[in-house]
């Protein structure tokens, strides 16, 4: 057979080295986002489903940390833009045919909205809560009115949240790896499985473990579904996309998404869950820090892969992070 | 009107004068550049084949730069030219990652920086700068909407291709076999 050598002029230091454009700041938004996504998305509806006395915990605890999260995503995603003072531009357009354009006006209504469904359940966290201005409790009384209707606004753009960080970069032709329409129900099944094990972390109720162990148990099998679907869909797909694959199976990133991402955050958590479920004692802790690890490692493997994943100069193809 | 261009694989020595050009015409930062030589050898040896090409930015005309830009910063001129708006990027790096050619950077200024095929100098009734300074007059630059132009009749008269077409952008330089 004939082999290909290539030489290239693109060594300058500026070009090629860094064109892994996106480094930690992505991941850990995307990681973020989808984590805020499942728990704003349980919350909001156990709280239609009226359960707020069996699940006190998804519904009013897990919420309070969300502005939180958002907040550090948002920063990462600030610090990551290299033409900072003008980041304003986002918000001047909006172009439908950018995933990043409406996942910047999603984030500008989620954002406002995980702060106020928040500030609902504050005083029923902390019974000693004091607002300090009557202003702020007053608004939050008189916006606690339409609950309902913010709860399904939550539910709605939870879910908004969550596929479209899948959708951002699947919307990359040019990353044969990222080029898959399952990313985006990968990564919204894997934000709503992180949510949970979020709310298992914090939960005391041994009903509301029960059945967040439950719930967690299928997003986790759901989500391996997916990731086998994946693959598949790769391996029978175009050349580029074999190519992706087969960084996965047997090439530079074989280890790392094996042992990191599906042994350790999903496989491990769903046997020690499912064992629970059958009776056996075991800490919750466990298997709920093992599910977050696993999401947040998901994110890093994916954006990291996806970048080096390419149709030409294939000789670039390496592990950056 | 469609600008585009046709790089003779057959004239090209990989003298890397286009690349010069071009950074001393648009003042590229040291450590940067919009085009690059890439030589493709194919064979084992002695039975070698040796393609050289110049690449830049293939100025597509369904490009996935400007469909991913957030504000709208990247975006298309007259002649199917993609130009980047410096005062409206934001530095997202949506557009490289969204370029199957790997053809745009981040400028040390913060807004990410391509080929412009030279649009100042186009406008002014010149060539691009890389074609103007190639020796072995292998770049040719035109109108291809416009039969009568060098391009379209190189287009005519020789086989040519285009860098992984099969990537959907439509890419506009062509490379002459």
């Amino acid at each position: 057979m004939n082999d290909i050598a290539i030489t290239s002029g693109r060594m300058n230091h500026g070009v090629d080295p860094v064109l892994h454009a996106w480094s930690w700041e992505i991941p850990l938004y995307l990681y973020l986002g989808g984590l805020v996504a499942g728990i704003l998305f349980f919350s909001a509806f156990f709280y239609l489903r009226r359960r707020e006395d069996v699940f006190p915990t998804a519904i009013k605890t897990a919420p309070l940390f969300t502005p939180f999260m958002l907040a550090i995503g948002l920063l990462a995603l600030f610090l990551d833009l290299t033409h900072k003072l003008y980041f304003w531009r986002l918000y001047t357009t909006i172009r439908w045919e950018s995933p990043m354009s409406w996942g910047a006006w999603t984030l500008m209504v989620i954002f406002p909205l995980s702060i106020i469904w928040a500030a609902f359940w504050v005083k029923d966290v902390f019974p000693r809560w004091d607002w300090k201005f009557s202003f702020i409790a007053n608004t939050v009384n008189y916006l606690a009115r339409f609950k309902v209707y913010f709860a399904w606004a939550l539910i709605a753009f939870s879910a908004i949240l969550g596929m479209y960080t899948g959708i951002l970069l699947s919307a990359f032709n040019a990353r044969p790896f990222w080029n898959t329409s399952i990313l985006g129900p990968l990564f919204l099944v894997s934000g709503l499985s992180t949510g949970a094990a979020f709310i298992l972390l914090l939960s005391k109720s041994p009903a509301e473990r029960h059945r967040f162990s439950q719930i967690d148990s299928f997003l986790i099998g759901t989500e391996i579904f997916l990731i086998i679907h994946m693959f598949m869909g790769f391996l029978a797909s175009t050349s580029v996309h074999i190519h992706a694959a087969e960084m996965f199976l047997g090439g530079p990133y074989t280890a790392v998404f094996w042992t990191l991402v599906v042994g350790l955050g999903l496989a491990v958590p769903l046997f020690i869950e499912i064992m629970e479920l059958r009776g056996v004692k075991v800490p919750v802790v466990i298997p709920a820090i093992l599910v977050l690890f696993g999401g947040l490692m998901l994110r890093f493997v994916v954006v990291d892969a996806g970048q080096s994943s390419r149709w030409l100069y294939k000789f670039m193809e390496q592990l950056v992070f | 009107m469609r600008y585009a261009m046709a790089i003779d694989t057959k004239r090209c020595v990989g003298c890397a004068d286009c690349v010069v050009a071009c950074q001393t015409e648009n003042n590229v930062p040291e450590g940067y550049c919009r085009d690059w030589i890439v030589e493709e050898t194919i064979g084992a040896f002695p039975e070698l084949q040796l393609e050289i090409r110049s690449e830049r930015c293939n100025h597509c005309a369904d490009s996935p730069c400007v469909r991913c830009c957030p504000t709208g910063a990247s975006h298309y001129e007259e002649g199917g030219v993609v130009l980047v708006n410096h005062d409206e990027c934001i530095g997202c790096k949506a557009c490289i990652a969204s370029c199957p050619y790997d053809a745009r950077f981040v400028h040390p200024e913060g807004y990410v920086d391509k080929c412009t095929f030279c649009i100042h100098r186009v406008r002014e009734g010149k060539n691009p700068a890389c074609v103007d300074v190639c020796p072995t007059h292998a770049m040719i630059f035109g109108d291809v909407d416009d039969r009568n132009s060098d391009i379209s009749k190189a287009l005519r008269t020789r086989k040519y291709k285009t860098l992984i077409p099969e990537a959907g952008t439509e890419p506009h330089v062509f490379y002459l076999l």
